[in-house]
């Protein structure tokens, strides 16, 4: 059995690694004369220097404000501390091509690189908040206590006790963002700001599958694992675990005097407003303006079935995939085993619009029958959500110790009924929880999807594209809700999750 | 017959030597008990019996029947020998009922009828029975963990540490309840663990192990009087070790001439006397300094219902003219009639003296 899994964790991790292969082999293949050609030319300079602007404009401004706000919600009385830090969570419910669209809507003049900084940090800030807020929750206040009584004032306890343990939540929050960045297409398409992925995509449209597309692929790949290797080296060696026993205490409160209380709040109401009040206002001002057509329109329920489809037989398929290689890293952790985790890692943080050119690419070189099939639809999703179920999975099969598995054997089990009948239940709600963020992936993916889905396929997400494509923004309108209304439980698992690793 | 036969059974874990060469002999019905401090090897020898983990060589026969040998090995759910984890491992997901039954075949009603009788058995109230594992205390846990290990009959009951989690005075109970308990349902039972005074008083056969090796084996009390060697000794309690000139049925040391059993050489050699066979009483200055060992009190350490004197012993000349330095030697004495610290101690010896 053990021989078994193994196996199928190695065929998973080759496959993960099909991108790579890809960018690699265009490379060789193109020859250094029409790299030169292709890569160093004025455009693709202009899509660096954009998509380079777009990313340390944007990280900065997240991470100021994902502080602020931490600190507001976790260190000071701000009055309905709670509900402003649910709020802060509650925008990655909304889709960032969803973001785009209401801010579209609402002023259509907006577009270039303020537009797309000013979008890209509404929609994408909690994902840096949510570790940074549970890190400071968790931070040792005895540290800053011993900070004070050594005779740093407030500020300098901030800047030199707090701010270095919260670096890793930073590193990881950031790095997040910068791959979020470079691989969407839909916030950026839709207010006309042009970056490596808008500009394949374009090119893919043109030309199809020419060698223009796949070289800007290549410098978008390099892109992403230059941005891995920063974070890991920004991220260091350190590890901030709190040396000592016994658990900490509650962190000190900041009190605010009154007139700082309302300058604070202007804060987080402020981004609310501009993160969640926006999109509400515009899809309610459409919804009421499209009244009940809009839902009664064609192809709305196919999408919905579609998509439905799509995402369960995807969230089925790829925990089940995901499941080899979570039983290794835990049953069996060693070198080998860590690599083929890894190759999952690398491949998702791979841009969406990659993924697609090489599942393209390779379809038609070598397995032309399944060249626009559902088939590929999936697998690319395989290849970009594996880790979702991956790490949940883990969790879970770490819940149920080997010494379990033991027992029921002497009970009289055999190994596979032992695996059954006690790691797999006890993984099961990691599992389905992983199958959960798997499947809301899905119903959100934009990129891959309008790429490889064969023709009269409709998605929530393709779906709400095609309609804001014909400036049917009304029609659009229900879409939207509904992706957001399904992401709502997601947001709430986030938030509860970042609460519980935080222990409290 | 034996139970279970264990021969030249050896295991490596890259360049460690987990098990070297050990061989024991169980009988039917007995109680061992596994002892050694950890990294011994004592675990890797239960799990390798109950078949988690395999020899590299060597063989494993249950009955007559060869569990590992050259051509074959037995697996862990085809051996019916209950194991009974550290912790319990009860899984999580079932309740107390279905851990007990988990190895149960058969109808319903005769299941539950089972389980009845099992939590009779270890002593649990049938109300417990749909309890989760989590709504347990720690006693209770080992409990089902019992029951559930007995359920299927086994042939042989594998204990590993099982009362190493319960606190001081539910550990003795328990371990009395299910010595009593196994030893009446007549089954072969080996104990690991790392507590010499659970394994003396669990067990009618005890095996000592260090670094892989099985050290001795034989009857507890056997084994704690006649050790095969010093770091033996003191692992099984504590320990006095004199240096002496053995002749005859007698050992000449410091405390005066001390007899001995079959002693195994003569001459010099060192004795092992365990703390309980000295006893301390006031020093009339009248006795005769030569036959009896004269110390005076150093220390005093007071913990209650007895206390342990620190004694510095006089210098002497033994029989053969050698000079004994005077040396300093821990003595429990009752905390009643404490001698003052500084005064004059006479110390005597009671019972014989093992030659090391």
């Amino acid at each position: 059995m053990a021989l078994w899994i193994t196996g199928s964790a190695l065929v998973i991790s080759l496959l993960a690694l099909l991108p790579l292969g890809f960018v690699i082999f265009i490379a060789i293949q193109s020859g250094w004369d029409s790299i030169v050609q292709l890569v160093f030319r004025p455009r693709v300079a202009e899509l660096l220097l954009n998509t380079l602007m777009l990313v340390l404009i944007t990280l900065p401004l997240c991470i100021a404000l994902s502080l602020a706000l931490a600190w507001l919600t976790e260190r000071s009385n701000l009055p309905g501390r709670r509900m402003w830090s649910l709020l802060a969570t509650a925008p990655i419910a909304v889709p960032a091509f969803v973001h785009s669209y209401a801010w579209v809507s609402l002023v259509p003049s907006l577009h270039g690189l303020p537009a797309a900084v000013l979008v890209s940090v509404l929609a994408y800030f909690p994902f840096l908040y949510l570790p940074i807020a549970a890190t400071m929750r968790r931070l040792d206040p005895a540290i800053e206590d011993v900070g004070q009584s050594l005779g740093l004032k407030p500020w300098a306890v901030f800047l030199r006790i707090v701010m270095p343990q919260l670096r890793l939540a930073m590193c990881g929050g950031a790095l997040l963002i910068g791959l979020h960045l470079l691989a969407e297409y839909g916030l950026f398409a839709m207010i006309r700001f042009d970056t490596f992925t808008t500009a394949i995509f374009d090119q893919f449209q043109s030309s199809f599958n020419g060698p223009a597309a796949n070289m800007l692929a290549g410098v978008l790949a390099m892109l992403c694992l230059a941005l891995l290797t920063v974070e890991s080296a920004a991220r260091g060696k350190a590890r901030y675990a709190r040396v000592g026993s016994g658990s900490a205490r509650q962190p000190q409160i900041w009190r605010l005097s009154s007139t700082a209380t309302l300058l604070c709040l202007l804060l987080p109401l402020g981004i609310s407003l501009l993160a969640l009040g926006v999109p509400f206002i515009t899809l309610a001002r459409w919804l009421i303006a499209g009244g009940g057509e809009v839902w009664q329109q064609e192809g709305l329920l196919d999408a919905i079935q579609q998509t439905l489809v799509l995402a369960s037989v995807g969230a089925v398929l790829i925990t089940a995939a995901a499941f080899p290689i979570a039983w290794l890293s835990i049953r069996s952790p060693g070198r080998f085993n860590r690599l083929l985790e890894s190759c999952n890692y690398i491949t998702s943080s791979l841009p969406g619009i990659v993924v697609a050119l090489a599942l393209v690419t390779v379809t038609i070189k070598l397995a032309r029958p399944i060249y626009q099939t559902a088939i590929t639809v999936l697998l690319a999703y395989l290849l970009m959500f594996l880790p979702r179920a991956l790490v949940s999975l883990r969790a879970g099969i770490a819940q149920a110790p080997v010494e379990l598995e033991n027992i029921a054997r002497s009970l009289g089990r055999s190994p596979a009924q032992a695996l059954w009948l006690i790691t797999l239940r006890l993984a099961a709600p990691s599992a389905a929880a992983g199958a959960a963020l798997v499947f809301l992936a899905i119903t959100n993916e934009l990129t891959a999807t309008l790429l490889l889905a064969p023709s009269g396929t409709r998605t929530l997400a393709t779906g709400f594209w095609a309609m804001t494509s014909e400036i049917d923004y009304a029609a659009a309108a229900p879409y939207a809700l509904i992706m957001v209304l399904l992401s709502l439980p997601l947001t709430a698992l986030l938030y509860h999750q970042s609460r519980r690793t935080a222990g409290r | 017959m034996n139970a279970l036969e264990l021969h030249a059974l050896k295991k490596y874990f890259g360049h460690l030597t987990a098990l070297d060469d050990v061989s024991l002999s169980i009988p039917v019905g007995s109680r061992t008990a596994i002892v050694g401090p950890s990294g011994s090897g004592k675990t890797t020898l239960l799990r390798m019996i109950a078949g988690f983990e395999f020899p590299d060589s060597g063989r494993i026969v249950m009955h007559g029947n060869p569990l590992v040998d050259e051509t074959r090995e037995v697996a862990a759910h085809q051996r019916n020998i209950g194991y009974v984890p550290q912790d319990g491992a009860l899984f999580p997901h079932l309740s107390v009922a279905a851990n007990i039954g988990f190895g149960l075949a058969g109808d319903r009603a005769a299941k539950h009828r089972r389980i009845g009788e099992l939590m009779e058995m270890v002593a649990l109230d049938a109300s417990m029975s749909e309890r989760w594992p989590h709504e347990l205390s720690g006693g209770q846990q080992q409990r089902v963990a019992l029951a559930r290990a007995l359920a299927q009959n086994p042939g042989i009951m594998l204990l590993d540490e099982p009362f190493s989690a319960l606190d001081t005075g539910l550990r003795s109970s328990m371990r009395k309840a299910v010595s009593k308990l196994l030893s009446d349902a007549g089954i072969t039972t080996i104990l690991v663990t790392h507590d010499q005074a659970e394994a003396l008083s669990f067990a009618d056969q005890l095996a000592v192990m260090r670094q892989g090796k099985l050290v001795q084996a034989g009857s507890p009390m056997d084994v704690y009087r006649h050790p095969v060697d010093e770091e033996t000794a003191v692992f099984l309690g504590e320990a006095i070790v004199l240096p002496a000139w053995i002749e005859g049925d007698s050992a000449i040391c410091e405390l005066g001439v001390v007899p001995v059993i079959r002693p195994r050489r003569q001459g010099a050699a060192q004795i092992l006397l365990r703390p309980e066979q000295l006893t301390v009483t006031r020093h009339e200055t009248h006795e005769d300094p030569a036959h009896n060992s004269i110390g005076r009190v150093t220390d005093i350490d007071f913990a209650g219902g007895s206390c342990i004197l620190t004694l510095e012993m006089a210098a002497r000349v033994s029989a053969n003219g050698e000079h004994i330095a005077h040396r300093t030697l821990n003595v429990r004495n009752p905390g009643i009639n404490v001698p003052a610290l500084g005064s004059s101690v006479r110390l005597s010896t009671a019972g014989e003296a093992h030659v090391l």
